[in-house]
């Protein structure tokens, strides 16, 4: 509203993302946009370096080449004139509070209740007082449908209340934009449902997403966008009804033929 | 019908085990004959056993062994906390600094460290002010003594220090990589990640091998003795026969008086590990194993290196 040229500008920007371990090529040259308010969601065969595109939004790994903008802000570097400047350990942190991260394996703190993971990072990072901090921490408790909850250690949790408990962590640092890396593989699958209602209900109040999954329903409902990479490469991108109705790609008609 | 819903308890009768019983008795009868024996042996000398259990010169100094064993330990414990995370930490030359102290004090026995800082003062009897090998401005005399009880703290913490590193280390690491990559993603700094998320977690893995260490220490302040410090319980009772000409009563007792401080310590260490092997931290029950992370990596097998530092 303020600044048209921020609203205009693409909530994640990829130019060439390459990335790779020793001798094996993860990445080989990603190119995409997602814009403010959309749910992008990425699909591919394990090994398709889908996650590790993930972790490098955030800058949990260190992109080898090309350039990755979250919200118009270059990711892990400082760039001046030609050259490129590694960033600071607390500028690069600080870049990460305004990207929440979903894991696949959840990673709550397991020696702090349901509610202490959720106000850890706010107050220690943002420098929240505790009681605000608890306050908002109840809030997205039950947001997440888990108000009941809040004294709980992650072990009296199912799987599926901790996958909610770690997107309020994530959201009670206000992120922009929210990256999910395989949110519900680790379910039991009757679990999967919940999780997925929550990220439902998070898409329908215009957070931006990158959605890492295997739920195809998932993607073809909520998602603005579908990539399909495989071997390190975006194969396929697009509508998300409309790859999964027609894939044009050889490689896409064969992944799905597989899974749907 | 109903036999076969609620089957007959088995009743069978029971395995004998007549070896067990044999050698039982046999080691009765041995132990038996040994004390008898020994109440009359006049080397043991039983009446000084008695008149020096509670002497106050054994007493005072048995207190001073506490002294240096609590005092060691804590500021061993509080050292290798540091050198741990030192170790671990991305910066190169915090890392290195940790790893040559960790060389060199797991790399000397402990007994010759003792006599080393026994020397200090030797070594160490001036600050020279001014360029190296090129020109002195002025030289500075140390006139500070410090007392030998204090050179023996330093000389055993800085050593625990060395051990305790690797117990603190074999903890953090212990703690799943997911805990540091999500502490990162909500945008905690490394020493955040490390003193709200890490350590204390790794508190379940590091507490049981200290509870050894402290063990092992109270039995390790003998080596004082090397710095020359002579008022702990070993010493004093050596002292004390050395006048009287009762080495081994005084031996006794000294035993004794140690054998009664690590029973203590050692059922502390029982309840210690039930404590910290639970599945998780407040033996809470787990209902989806899935979610927990990795179970203890054998904690108190770390600890023990006995008393042959």
């Amino acid at each position: 509203m303020t600044d048209p040229a921020a609203t205009a500008r693409p909530m994640v920007e990829a130019r060439a993302v390459s990335k790779r371990f020793g001798s094996n090529e993860v990445l080989k040259g990603i190119s995409l946009t997602v814009d403010r308010g959309q749910v992008m969601c990425v699909i591919g065969p394990s090994g398709s370096g889908k996650s590790t595109f993930l972790r490098c939004i955030n800058h949990l790994e260190v992109v080898d080449a090309g350039r990755l903008y979250v919200d118009g802000d270059l990711i892990g570097y400082r760039e001046r004139g030609d050259k490129l400047y590694e960033l600071k350990p607390t500028e690069a942190a600080r870049q990460r509070r305004d990207i929440g991260m979903v894991f696949q394996h959840f990673n709550l703190f397991p020696h702090l209740t349901a509610l202490e993971n959720v106000v850890e990072a706010p107050i220690r990072v943002k420098g929240v007082t505790r009681r605000e901090a608890l306050e908002r921490g109840r809030e997205l408790l039950a947001r997440v449908g888990l108000g009941s909850h809040a004294n709980h250690y992650p072990a009296q949790l199912s799987g599926g209340q901790q996958q909610r408990v770690a997107i309020a962590r994530a959201l009670a640092m206000e992120p922009k934009l929210m990256l999910f890396d395989e949110p519900t593989s680790a379910l039991d699958p009757e679990l999967v449902g919940e999780v997925l209602d929550v990220m439902r209900e998070l898409a329908s109040t215009g957070m931006t997403m990158v959605v890492v999954t295997h739920e195809m329903g998932f993607a073809r409902e909520v998602g603005d966008t579908l990539v399909f990479m495989d071997g390190g490469v975006v194969v396929e991108a697009g509508d998300p009804r409309e790859v999964l109705a027609n894939p044009q790609h050889q490689r896409t008609q064969a992944f799905l033929s597989k899974v749907l | 019908m109903t036999d076969e819903q609620h089957p007959e308890a088995i009743r069978a009768i029971r395995l004998r085990h007549p070896w067990r019983i044999a050698v039982a008795v046999i080691l009765i009868i041995l132990v038996v004959l040994f004390v008898l024996d020994a109440a009359q042996r006049k080397a043991f000398g039983w009446q000084y056993v008695g008149k020096y259990i509670f002497d106050k010169r054994i007493s005072e100094a048995a207190l001073v062994t506490l002294e240096l064993t609590v005092l060691s330990m804590v500021i061993g414990i509080v050292l290798g906390l540091i050198l741990a995370v030192m170790r671990l930490s991305p910066n190169p030359v915090v890392k290195a600094v940790a790893w040559v102290y960790l060389w060199i004090f797991r790399g000397t026995p402990v007994y010759v460290q003792l006599v080393f800082w026994g020397l200090i003062t030797l070594i160490y009897n001036s600050i020279i002010i001014g360029i190296p090998f090129v020109h002195t401005w002025d030289t500075i005399a140390i006139d500070w003594v410090p007392p030998l009880f204090f050179i023996s703290v330093v000389g055993l913490s800085l050593n625990e220090a060395a051990y305790m590193a690797e117990i603190v280390r074999a903890g953090l690491l212990s703690v799943d990589h997911g805990q540091e990559e999500a502490a990162k993603a909500l945008g905690m700094s490394w020493s955040q990640t490390m003193t709200r998320i890490v350590i204390p977690q790794a508190m379940r893995v590091i507490i049981p091998p200290t509870g050894n260490e402290v063990i092992s220490m109270l039995k390790t302040t003998t080596l004082v003795a090397a710095v020359p410090f002579t008022l702990d319980l070993f010493g004093r009772a050596r002292d004390i026969s050395a006048e009287t000409f009762t080495p081994i009563p005084l031996l006794i007792v000294a035993s004794i008086w140690y054998l009664f401080f690590t029973s203590i310590l050692m059922v502390g260490q029982y309840f210690l590990e039930k404590r910290f092997q639970r599945g998780t931290r407040r033996g809470t029950p787990i209902i989806d194993g899935d979610s927990v992370a990795p179970a203890a990596v054998g904690g108190p097998v770390i600890g023990g290196q006995g008393g042959t530092r």
